[in-house]
């Protein structure tokens, strides 16, 4: 394997909504802001992956002409991925892995807040016995939530402990958008939302955008002075049938840890995507996290989740903390589709 | 004519106009899906028979192990449990149900894996794990999963 490693993140200030701006105007400073931390233009550059979806900015190929933020002239080998930007930064590691070039820029976008969200999300479950009965993403998850208290793995307090962690941690995030002080307690006593579910186990709408540079060996050190490589990454797919699942277990999640290696060695910090309170905790057992292990100093997806980037930030996150020498071996999940459906594992590693 | 010039930085001048989007894709649902429809036109459930043995509600065309095609299918129900449930205190527009009801996930009778529906209850206290619940169908079904306008609780069997 080719050492790959992530050499630059930048992300947006995550909002509720940014009328004011266009995918591309709204894109544009994190592309920019990526490239210029290692002193790269769009020329430097190899290959342009992205992720982002139609179903958010109804229009089909709408990510062409947010191509226009990295300004593809003259033209550029790219690609794009219709998923979290996690999974186009997947595209461009196997890409880099190939070894025709050096360097590789990833980003994900989301104009989150324009529809109705969790109506939107419905489009993505079977087209035929599911997606009629328009059962939106928070109700789906709210279903494994009780599973979850059912099974007796979890309680509501254990989930408000999350909430809580989560909002005050993200305090330290300049770029969240919900970021508080409150205590559990608190949250418990506010009123559900969809029980089990209160509003604070539910992720903001968040609008966003998040930008990666890859580069292999030598390019990577040239360019920074701790790169955090890619020390395994793999993604797999649960059923699309939630009744062909078991709620509270994320298989696909556990078998791509196992492939990326989370096992190898110690785990300082680990960036997980997950939306809903609950899932962090269904998250943690499948990637086999131990209560050493600091789990989203960032705030996590319950402090910002702009659709097709929270994935791709939680990487980025991972990474800065390697490269600043905060950690020195971390793990970044993504995840995407209902009630975690689709997962991706990654773990990075600094240099001793 | 320079009235219609913008400032982009205060959000309340900002022109907009309402985009309605529809995916209207037709599809052919085939010998699996398409019996499973035909049965909730005549109010029979059925499920299909995966290689484990286990009978799968809705029907799935390919084994969910091995990705074999599935062609043996079971008639299920039409009553089951809730395998798990959440409470909507404000339905939307789009729901089958007007007032708070509860989205379960229902394991048929003779079936090994649950499906999704809409429970028609009073209050939430009313709904649990494990409770039974029977289909009640539409008036007029056409082949379509709205064939079961929604699901209540079997009487007597109320947590």
């Amino acid at each position: 394997m080719r050492d790959i490693a992530v050499i630059s993140f930048a992300q947006t200030p995550a909002r509720r909504s940014v009328p004011e701006l266009n995918e591309v105007e709204m894109l544009m400073p994190a592309v920019h802001d990526a490239l210029t931390q290692v002193d790269m233009t769009i020329d430097d550059i190899g290959f342009t992956c992205s992720g982002s979806t139609d179903y958010l900015a109804g229009t089909a190929f709408s990510f062409v002409s947010t191509l226009d933020a990295v300004g593809p002239w003259p033209p550029i080998q790219e690609s794009h991925v219709e998923m979290d930007g996690a999974w186009a930064l997947y595209e461009a590691w196997v890409k880099l892995q190939l070894g025709e070039i050096d360097t590789a820029l990833v980003y994900a976008y989301a104009k989150s807040s324009p529809g109705d969200l969790p109506m939107v999300l419905t489009r993505q479950l079977d087209p035929i016995t599911v997606g009629p009965l328009w059962a939106d993403s928070v109700s789906l998850a709210a279903l494994q939530a009780r599973s979850l208290i059912d099974s007796g793995k979890a309680t509501e307090a254990d989930m408000a402990e999350v909430v809580a962690r989560s909002r005050k941690d993200a305090l330290n995030n300049p770029k969240a958008q919900l970021a508080w002080d409150r205590s559990a307690e608190d949250h418990l006593a506010t009123d559900y939302h969809i029980a089990p579910l209160r509003k604070g186990d539910c992720p903001p709408i968040t609008d966003g955008a998040a930008a990666i540079v890859l580069a292999a060996g030598d390019v990577a050190r040239s360019k920074v002075k701790r790169p955090a490589w890619i020390r395994g990454i793999d993604h797999r797919v649960d059923p699309i049938h939630l009744g062909l699942r078991d709620l509270t277990v994320s298989e696909s999640t556990r078998i791509a840890a196992e492939k990326a290696g989370v096992a190898d060695g110690k785990v300082d910090i680990a960036e997980l995507h997950a939306p809903f309170s609950h899932q962090e905790l269904i998250l943690k057992e499948a990637i086999g996290l131990g209560d050493d292990v600091a789990i989203n100093p960032s705030g996590g997806a319950l402090a910002a989740n702009a659709m097709m980037t929270a994935g791709l930030i939680r990487i980025g996150e991972v990474a800065t903390r390697i490269s600043n020498g905060e950690a020195d071996r971390g793990v970044a999940h993504a995840t995407s589709g209902p009630c975690l459906q689709q997962n991706l594992v990654t773990v990075l590693e600094g240099d001793a | 004519m320079c009235d219609a010039v913008t400032d982009q930085t205060e959000v309340g001048e900002i022109l907009s106009a309402p985009l309605i989007i529809e995916y209207p894709f037709k599809r052919t649902t085939g010998p699996i899906i398409g019996a499973f429809l035909t049965g909730l036109r005549e109010q029979v459930l059925v499920g299909s028979k995966a290689e484990d043995g286990r009978v799968i509600v809705p029907p799935a065309e390919f084994d969910p192990v091995s990705g074999n095609d599935l062609t043996e299918l079971v008639e299920v129900g039409p009553e089951g449990v809730i395998t798990t449930w959440a409470w909507v205190t404000e339905p939307h527009a789009k729901h089958a149900l007007d007032d708070p009801f509860a989205w379960i996930l229902v394991k048929l009778d003779g079936a090994d894996t649950p499906m999704l529906g809409a429970l028609k209850a009073p209050t939430m206290d009313v709904v649990a794990t494990g409770a039974r619940v029977k289909p009640v169908w539409a008036d007029e079904r056409e082949g379509h999963i709205d064939d079961i306008a929604h699901w209540v609780l079997v009487e007597g069997d109320a947590a």
